[in-house]
Parts: C-alpha cells; sequence; structure tokens
C-alpha cells in the first residue's frame, strides 16, 4: 500500500540532484578564499615574528618590521571609537525608543542605508574636504578617524538597535508604572540589558576601520613615518595602508613581505569577527527570556 | 469665596506640577538622542555639500557635460589641453562590476538558497558563520590577493602578457560581493513565513518544488535588493580595483584588457593635486557623480525590498 512509486522515486532523485547542485555552490563560494587565506599563512607565515610585529620598517621599507603602522592603527580605531560609539548608541536609542513609525524615521533610516553604501573613496573626499580643508584639521589622525568614525557609524547603529529591541517591552512598562521617566527606564533598565549586544557591534566596527584604506589615504595616514604619532594632530602609519605600500608603491620588497602584511591584517579583523560571533552564540544561549 | 478657590485651585497645580529635575534631564536627553538620530541625515547632507563645494570650481570653470560623459580620454595633466573624459572609466567600472555579478549572483544566490532551505542545524550555523567572515576580509587584503596570487594565475593560464585586467578584478570583486549577497538574500528568503512551505508540503511537493514554486517567487523583491547592493557595492569599491585592474584608461574589448575604475581614478589621482585645481575638482565631480549613482542604487533596493514587506 505505501510502496514508492515511480514518480516518487524519480522525484526522489531530482531532489537529491538539486541538493548537489546547490551544495557545490557553497563550496565553489567558499573553497577559493580558504586556498587564497591557506596560501597568505604559507607565504607570510615564514615572515611573522616577534621582530616583525615590534620594531620599525628598515632600508626603505623594504625590510624591518611593521610596528608603527600597529600602533598607528590604534590610533586611529580609538579615536574613531570616540566619535562613532555614542553617537552611534544615541542614534539607535533614539530610533528604537522615541521615534514613531512615520516618514521621518523611514528618511533617517535610508541615510543610515546610503551612509553604509556611498563609496568608500567618497567618504575620503569628504574627509579632505571638511575636516582637513574646511575644519582646518590638516591631514592628522583627527581628521582620518573622523572620517572612518562617520564612515562606519551604521554598524554601530544596526547592531545597538538590534539589541535594544531584543529587550521585551514589558520590562519598560513596568518600570513606567513605577513612575520612572523614559531616561531613567532606558538608563536602569533598557542599556544594561542591552550593553553587551552593542558590545558585540563595537566589536565588529573595530574589525571594519581596522580594514578601510581609502579614507584614510587622503586624510592622515601616510606612506612612511620615521616616528610614532603623539597626538592626534600628527599623521601616522597605518597597518591597511601600509599593506598598500609595501605591494604596490616600493620596488624591491622582498616577497614575504606583503604576505606578512597581509597575513596580520586579516588575522587581526578575523579573530575580531570571530570573537563578536562566539560573543553573540553565548549570548542568545544565555539570554533568559 | 472665589480668593478661597483660586488658592486650591493653584496648590493642586503645585502638587501635579512635574517638571524636577528628572523631567528635565529625561528633556535634555531626549534632546540628545534626537540629535544622534538626525546625525545620519546630517552626514550624508555633509557628504554632498562639501564634495559638491570641492568640485564647484570644475563644474562652473571647465565642465563640459558633453565631453565629460562622453570622451574616452581622461588626460588632465596634459599642460597644454588636459581633456576630463570619464566615459573609459565608466566602462572600466561597468566591465568589472558586470564580470563581478556574473560571478556573484549565481554563488551566492546558490548559496542563500542552500543554507536557508537545504542546510539544517550545525551545518547551517557553520556555514552562516563562515559567510559572515568571508565578508569581513578587508578590500585592500582583496587587492594584494588579486596582485599577487591571481594574477601570475592568469598570466600562466591563459597565457597572456598582463594579469592585471577586468577579468582579476572581476573574479576578486565577485567574491567579495558575494558573501554579503548571500547573507541578505538569506534573510530575505527566511523572511517567507514557514505556512507557505508546509502548505505546499501538505501538497506532496519535494523540497526543491516547494523552493522553485514557492519561496523563490516569494522573496522575489528581497533577492532582487540583494543584487542591487551587491552592485552598489561593485561599483563603489576602491582598493582592489585600483590593485587589480591594471589601471590604464581604456574601453575594454576582452576580459584580458586592462582597464581604469572611476574610484580608482581618484585614489590615485588625488595625492598628486593641488588643492583648488582643476585636475583636483575634476576628481571631486567624479565623486558626485558616484556618489549620486550609489545613491539612486541604494533607494531603489530599499524601495522594493520595502515592497515586499507590505505586499
Amino acid at each position: 500500500m505505501f510502496e514508492i512509486s515511480a514518480l516518487n522515486q524519480r522525484n526522489k532523485k531530482v531532489e537529491r540532484l538539486y541538493r548537489i547542485l546547490f551544495l557545490m555552490m557553497v563550496l565553489l563560494l567558499v573553497l577559493p578564499v580558504l586556498v587564497i587565506l591557506g596560501t597568505l599563512i604559507v607565504k607570510g607565515g615564514s615572515i611573522i615574528s616577534f621582530e616583525f610585529l615590534f620594531t620599525s620598517p628598515t632600508d626603505g621599507m623594504t625590510a624591518g618590521g611593521i610596528l608603527p603602522a600597529l600602533i598607528g592603527t590604534v590610533w586611529l580605531v580609538s579615536v574613531a571609537l570616540l566619535v562613532s560609539v555614542p553617537l552611534g548608541v544615541a542614534a539607535a536609542v533614539y530610533l528604537n525608543e522615541y521615534a514613531g513609525d512615520n516618514w521621518f524615521t523611514r528618511v533617517i533610516n535610508l541615510a543610515i542605508i546610503n551612509l553604509a553604501g556611498v563609496p568608500s573613496i567618497v567618504h575620503a573626499l569628504f574627509g579632505v574636504g571638511a575636516f582637513v580643508i574646511f575644519f582646518g584639521f590638516g591631514t592628522s589622525i583627527l581628521a582620518a578617524s573622523l572620517t572612518l568614525a562617520i564612515m562606519t557609524l551604521p554598524v554601530v547603529i544596526v547592531a545597538t538597535r538590534e539589541s535594544l529591541a531584543a529587550v521585551p517591552m514589558a520590562f519598560r512598562e513596568a518600570c513606567w508604572n513605577m513612575g520612572a521617566t523614559r531616561w531613567q527606564t532606558i538608563r536602569r533598565i533598557v542599556l544594561p540589558n542591552a550593553v553587551s549586544g552593542i558590545l558585540t557591534g563595537v566589536i565588529l566596527e573595530v574589525s571594519r576601520t581596522t580594514g578601510e584604506t581609502a579614507p584614510i589615504m587622503f586624510t592622515g595616514a601616510a606612506f612612511f613615518l620615521p616616528f610614532l604619532p603623539e597626538s592626534v594632530f600628527d599623521q601616522t602609519m597605518a597597518l591597511s595602508l601600509h599593506l598598500f605600500v609595501v605591494s604596490t608603491q616600493v620596488p624591491g620588497v622582498p616577497d614575504a613581505l606583503p604576505y606578512g602584511v597581509a597575513l596580520v591584517l586579516v588575522a587581526l579583523v578575523l579573530i575580531m569577527n570571530s570573537l563578536s560571533i562566539a560573543f553573540r552564540m553565548y549570548l542568545r544561549g544565555k539570554k533568559k527570556w | 469665596m472665589a480668593g478661597v478657590e483660586q488658592v486650591a485651585v493653584e496648590a493642586a497645580r503645585g502638587s501635579f506640577d512635574r517638571r524636577n529635575t528628572d523631567w528635565y534631564i529625561d528633556r535634555l536627553v531626549q534632546g540628545v538622542v534626537f540629535l544622534g538620530g538626525i546625525s545620519a541625515i546630517l552626514f550624508i547632507i555633509g557628504i554632498f555639500v562639501f564634495i559638491t563645494k570641492e568640485g564647484l570650481g570644475f563644474i562652473f570653470d571647465t565642465l563640459d557635460l558633453k565631453e565629460f560623459f562622453t570622451s574616452v580620454y581622461w588626460e588632465p595633466s596634459d599642460e597644454d589641453e588636459p581633456e576630463y573624459g570619464i566615459l573609459a572609466l565608466i566602462a572600466g567600472t561597468a566591465s568589472v562590476t558586470g564580470l563581478a555579478m556574473i560571478v556573484a549572483i549565481p554563488f551566492s544566490l546558490g548559496a542563500a538558497i542552500y543554507i536557508g532551505e537545504f542546510a539544517t542545524g550545525k551545518t547551517r550555523e557553520f556555514l552562516k558563520v563562515l559567510v559572515e567572515l568571508l565578508a569581513a576580509i578587508p578590500s585592500v587584503v582583496w587587492g594584494f590577493i588579486g596582485l599577487s596570487i591571481m594574477n601570475p594565475l592568469i598570466i600562466q593560464l591563459f597565457d597572456v602578457p598582463v594579469g592585471l585586467n577586468v577579468l582579476n578584478a572581476g573574479i576578486i570583486l565577485g567574491l567579495m560581493a558575494a558573501p554579503i549577497m548571500t547573507s541578505i538574500a538569506e534573510d530575505a528568503l527566511k523572511a517567507v513565513p514557514d505556512r507557505y512551505r508546509e502548505a505546499a508540503e501538505a501538497m506532496g511537493a519535494t523540497r526543491w518544488q516547494v523552493i522553485y514554486k514557492v519561496v523563490l517567487p516569494a522573496a522575489k523583491n528581497g533577492l532582487l535588493g540583494a543584487v542591487l547592493l551587491g552592485v552598489g557595492r561593485g561599483f563603489g569599491e576602491t582598493m582592489a580595483v585600483l590593485m587589480a585592474t591594471g589601471h590604464s584608461v581604456n574601453i575594454p574589448h576582452s576580459v584580458f584588457d586592462s582597464v581604469r575604475a572611476l574610484t580608482a581614478t581618484i585614489a590615485a589621482e588625488l595625492g598628486e593635486t593641488a588643492v583648488g585645481s582643476d585636475h583636483y575638482s575634476a576628481l571631486f565631480t567624479i565623486g558626485i557623480f558616484l556618489f549620486v549613482i550609489t545613491f539612486i542604487i541604494n533607494l531603489l533596493a530599499d524601495l522594493i525590498v520595502r515592497g515586499v514587506r507590505k505586499g
């Protein structure tokens, strides 16, 4: 009675075929990248050493390490975070806690999408026109970091908004019923419950900011500097730009050097992203409501 | 009598007046977060205003719209007669983005279908994390990969003199855009209610029939949005195309021709120009063009995706 009919059998075969076809597509998407990352490790791994990470470039950047670039990237990312995190969290609080569902909110959303979608080189032009020239910061860490902050603002806004939206409405209502003001509710109830979600967003932003190159090229990052930056008005080297420089602008660089720089950059970014993902999964498992 | 009443009313008003310190703080915070909320709008307007301001010198003095969009000669540093034609640059950007989409669209949609509809449990989680990580690789690293891994590979495989060309940049850009398109497309598939699938399965449809006849049509707009965002991304990508296209002004005749993209031109030349010169302003004018195009693409993608949610 329940025998498999010919049609059923054919369907099963077709089904398996499609499944394999789509699996192949995933593999074709993922495998080349894994091979490429493997190549980076094989070719760049040999040069990575304590000395490579903690000394300055020498011999016209054809030898030595990447310390000034690493420190410069830390400067750029930190200053950018100081601007974008408060601003992004404020924007997300407004959008999730205050804004109604109307045309004005739609315009803000559209602006956020566009901020994320504008080409990075256009952000660079904006940084040059606004911060370097108009506000007179010159090519400096400040100008570069502000450019980066505006470019990566959507990352913070989106992550914060999601974690605010995950706090159940009942928490807020209970608090309002006790006579608390909106701000008291946000500060004592909503933000504490969302803070870890916000943190995952911040880690993601650190990773994005670390990898960006075009926005800092003309606003504050230099090809080579013999000294380390001392204030936000100095120029600095940066890891991402350093990769561009040693792979295209400097003649006579030994093969392994750019591979080593690329490996460090990719490793930094991927470690931070994995951290953010792991943190997110941990939180999802821990959630009590 | 009237006096007594007034006193009572005033007393009552006083006790109901909730404007204490907390009330004022609340108001203040509301103002502050509102500023945060509109900051995105201010920045978008700011970007447009400032790049236009720097481009104005060129737009009013030198710009010849017809030449700008139809001339293939981009020779801004020619001392006697500089020419500002971006047609070849547009062709460069379009050819690279086009090839990237040919690479990325089938694979990213296919991968999204596998992750969203076929894979389950741990496999699905693992693949999603993997795709998210691939999307995080910085563009300058992709450019480096094009330069030092793809370049010799293409020379060897196809026996051509130069490996920095449309093919190289297109593949790099495709690999770059695919993970992002995959996540957005997967979101679009996830937005299709499960009851659609259950209803189809109850009619005896196989998994593939459910996907092909029910899920894909329902997710059509979201998938289109994903493709559009991928196009926007390819269009605006800078470092990877700067390093992998070969950077020569050229209308490509085959995928083995070197080209130059709009974004890469700005990145390569802005450092060498004097602030306020024609060449400098011309680069900002290209920036305005890029801004407007990506704005339109993002707007379209948003409208299309939103259309689904309403329908």
